[in-house]
């Protein structure tokens, strides 16, 4: 044993366990000859526990799409490369300008109806959901408000779907110009900032429709129609993950 | 590169950790979490041998700080996230939920300072030098900024046990 006095750093050292053996040893002789000491080291190590178990499910989350290091790798080269990334941009926005924003999908082929409406979702969503300052007219705690507003506009009743179940909260909405007359738009977003639009408007034709999926861009949705309302949910998450949402909205639609 | 991959991939859910415990709010810290990786990425030739994970904490920390410093300047306001149950091991029983939430609530009242060395040292395991450096403080700031985290959060669970919660808040408002 050597000499040395027991420092408070010491004590510090033996809980986070990274002391030298033979002075871990010191440090334990001594804990066991003054109690008051000892109990405020327990103390201490108890809270060390506590505070790792308290933070271990963090680690253990499955990391979001945004932290893939692989990705990140990718984009740093590809910044690193700028001709070609210049050029790739250039073909990106000429074909973008030509077919970007086209519905895709089974809706071309079925129908005039819904696809005018998964068109007007998609134009909603590309215009209103990248912006930062006003996405929505009207905010969601002035929801009752804006639910009066538009469905005094689009001369029937709307009602507000609730995708807190999905974690998407409810940011606000706005009114729309389509075509065929004013449309409701409500934005949502969830923990992320991902945002999705639902967008709803009476409709001409297709009073009743099958919900059917559309792609365009980058975004992905669905429509459907019932009861002469048509519905289209859009979003840049992948349509499996938009598909329970959008059934979602349809189900609380038609229990008014 | 594979190279990077293979030393900064492991890392990142402890930099999450991290980061969640700082700024306590999920999309934030993933943020903060982003933007250290980027930068990791970047300067990977510039960093110096050996094990990366000083160096990493150490862009995460002082990103963290930035914000802090943003935010106090602007007032800006971010949310904390609610204690989620999802945060917490499924089968864990309802009474451990509650002493992590109250042992992170009580975390939360520490001084950012005091908050980042117990973090750094208790939870992430890193060494007292290492984390010394991290926070660009000599090693003896970080043996008393440790000790007086642990006595203070000593004093808080203990208040809280006792069913009198001490006014932490106030005093940290004085200062």
């Amino acid at each position: 044993m050597s000499d040395r006095p027991i420092t408070e750093d010491d004590l510090h050292a033996y809980v986070d366990g990274v002391l030298e053996p033979e002075r871990r040893a010191e440090v334990a002789a001594y804990l066991e000859d003054h109690p008051d000491v000892a109990r405020r080291v327990a103390a201490f190590s108890d809270q060390r526990d506590l505070l790792r178990k308290a933070l271990a499910p963090i680690a253990d989350e499955p990391l979001p799409p945004q932290l893939n290091l692989s990705g990140i790798i990718e984009k740093r080269q590809r910044r690193r490369a700028p001709v070609w990334w210049a050029v790739a941009a250039m073909l990106m926005l000429s074909i973008g300008g030509i077919g970007g924003w086209v519905v895709r999908g089974n809706l071309q082929a079925s129908s005039g109806g819904l696809a005018a409406l998964a068109q007007e979702a998609a134009y909603s969503y590309h215009v209103y959901a990248p912006d930062r300052v006003r996405p929505v007219e009207i905010r969601a705690s002035d929801s009752t408000q804006l639910v009066q507003w538009v469905s005094n506009r689009l001369k029937q009743p709307v009602k507000l779907p609730d995708l807190t179940g999905a974690g998407y909260r409810l940011m606000g909405g706005r009114l729309i110009a389509t075509s065929h007359g004013p449309a409701a738009m409500f934005m949502y977003d969830d923990d992320r900032g991902d945002r999705l639009v639902v967008l709803t408007r009476p409709m001409a034709s297709e009073q009743s429709a099958p919900m059917a999926p559309h792609s365009g861009g980058d975004v992905s949705g669905f429509a459907w129609a019932d009861d002469g309302m048509g519905y289209s949910l859009v979003g840049q998450a992948a349509a499996e993950s938009l598909k329970p949402i959008a059934n979602e909205v349809r189900r609380q639609a038609r229990t008014i | 590169m594979s190279d990077m991959l293979r030393q900064v991939e492991p890392v990142i859910p402890a930099l999450r950790r991290y980061a969640r415990a700082l700024v306590r709010n999920r999309a934030a810290a993933d943020d903060l979490v982003q933007d250290c990786l980027e930068r990791a990425v970047s300067n990977w030739e510039r960093r110096r041998e050996g094990d990366p994970r000083p160096w990493l904490f150490t862009i995460l920390h002082n990103l963290a700080v930035n914000q802090f410093r943003r935010i106090a300047r602007r007032g800006k306001h971010i949310a904390i996230d609610e204690a989620n149950e999802d945060d917490f091991g499924q089968d864990a029983v309802q009474e451990q939920k509650l002493m992590y939430q109250e042992v992170l609530e009580l975390l939360a009242r520490l001084p950012e300072e005091q908050r980042a060395v117990l973090l750094l040292v208790a939870v992430e395991d890193l060494s007292y030098a290492d984390a010394a450096k991290v926070l660009d403080i000599p090693i003896g700031t970080v043996m008393s900024r440790l000790s007086r985290a642990r006595e203070r959060l000593q004093r808080e669970i203990e208040g809280t046990a006792d069913g009198a919660p001490k006014k932490v808040v106030q005093l940290r408002s004085m200062k």
